[in-house]
């Protein structure tokens, strides 16, 4: 028999964000987002740097969360996933977010032999995630905005 | 002989540290429960790391990963987690008396080590071993950035084969009176922890599909571990600190007291000597004049 719903927790090392029960989640993994559904083969995979959203009991509303790197373990009743860090999208701050990007896209432009281009890519594409995120949030609390 | 002024100014001088003492008593006693509580809220990750890293190891038959690699201990690193500061009783002590009997004991190998904490550094400086790297003023608030930084250095060299074996000396927090010194082996990774109520759970295996080759995941997950340990240890160590400084302070207050009564006891005393002085000139100069 199916299980009816998934319970979905999110940790990350400095703390333990989220338990809760979903119907749905989707995956930022390393190769693709990943759809999960109640009943799910077992699976062990890398995560990515993402969004990651699920649908809860009620069925209609979605809520997203930034995530940055980790991994996930789905069990057919169960979704763990381990990130090293995770923002709900209330939590993010659009400004800083975005002085963020603006700071990867001038160290990414920049000629400077000395850049660490692996992080200044990294950090681009955790504020591209993190503003991503923020804004749904801000769209469903201010329609128009 | 001292006068009662100088008696009322010691008073007053012991009562001020007295304050002193019970204020930091107070901040300590705040410390560690937020200490703690960063303590609770790490578990369930590790808890989580430890079980997928465990699941993994055992579905490979011979994991091959540099951090598990055992070579003979020939060069040995120990990071010693320490306190910023002094006013904590014999905490600092004792975690150094413990990381020297360690290196005592492996004498004649190679040693080197990365202290944690100022009172730490100071003192394995000054015994002459040879610092990798310092970490001082991390201890206020352990984030995991540093517990990171500290691991990334770590699994480096052993990865590179520079050194034979990690170990962490820290203070474990078990409850406020009884510190719990523990020096640990990180590398290379052993047996991964479990604790019985996920081994229970853990009993009926599962056939995971790996998105991933199990190597690479394997690969990913060791250094995570290793960043949880030192975070854990991190952890446990300032509130540990904590605790020390709390009952330290709490005995320092209650030794101003007793001072204080003492001191009381004594002025009173000199006073009444003082009085009855008095007393006496004026009645046997009365009798004079009679």
């Amino acid at each position: 028999m199916l299980p009816e719903a998934i319970e979905l927790v999110i940790v990350t090392p400095e703390r333990q964000l989220l338990r809760e029960k979903a119907v749905e989640v989707q995956l930022p993994g390393e190769g693709g987002y990943l759809g999960v559904l109640p009943g799910h083969a077992p699976l062990i995979t890398e995560l990515g740097i993402g969004e990651l959203s699920y649908h809860d009991l009620g069925g209609k509303e979605s809520a997203h969360l930034a995530i940055v790197r980790g991994f996930a373990e789905v069990l057919s009743d169960r979704v763990t996933v381990l990130a090293e860090t995770a923002e709900r999208a209330e939590e993010i701050d659009l400004q800083r977010a975005k002085d963020a990007l603006a700071r990867a896209e001038q160290r990414l432009a920049s000629s400077d032999p000395n850049i660490d281009w692996d992080r200044a890519n990294i950090a681009l594409q955790r504020a591209l995630i993190r503003i991503q995120v923020g804004t749904k949030k801000r769209s469903a609390l201010v329609p128009g905005a | 002989m001292a006068t009662l002024l100088d008696f009322r100014r010691r008073i007053r001088s012991v009562k001020n540290t007295q304050q002193i003492t019970r204020a930091m008593k107070f901040v300590a006693a705040a410390r560690l429960r937020r200490a703690q509580e960063a303590a609770i809220a790490a578990r369930p990750y590790a808890k989580e790391l430890a079980r997928m890293l465990r699941s993994i190891m055992s579905r490979i038959d011979e994991p091959q990963h540099s951090l598990l690699a055992h070579r003979p201990e020939e060069r040995i690193l120990a990071i010693v987690l320490t306190g910023e500061r002094g006013l904590a009783g014999a905490f600092n002590a004792n975690i150094l008396r413990k990381a020297h009997d360690f290196f005592r004991a492996n004498k004649g190998k190679k040693l080197s080590t990365i202290p944690v904490g100022k009172k730490g550094r100071d003192s394995l400086k000054k015994a002459g071993f040879s610092l990798i790297a310092e970490y001082v003023n991390v201890l206020a608030r352990v984030d995991f950035a540093t517990a990171r930084e500290i691991a990334l250095l770590v699994t480096d060299l052993y990865a590179k084969e520079e050194i034979d074996s990690v170990y962490i000396v820290f203070s474990e927090f078990k409850t406020v009176m009884t510190p719990n010194l523990v020096v640990t082996k990180l590398l290379p990774v052993e047996a991964i922890r479990a604790d019985e109520e996920s081994a229970e759970k853990e009993s009926a295996q599962v056939d995971y599909i790996y998105e991933q080759p199990e190597e690479q995941l394997l690969g990913k997950l060791l250094p995570r571990y290793i960043e949880t340990q030192i975070l854990r240890a991190m952890l446990e160590s300032s509130a540990a600190e904590h605790a020390a400084r709390m009952t330290a302070m709490e005995s320092a207050t209650k030794n101003a007291g007793d001072v204080i009564d003492a001191l009381t006891l004594h002025m009173n005393k000199v006073r009444q000597a003082a009085i009855t002085k008095e007393i006496i000139e004026i009645v046997s100069g009365a009798s004079y004049g009679a």
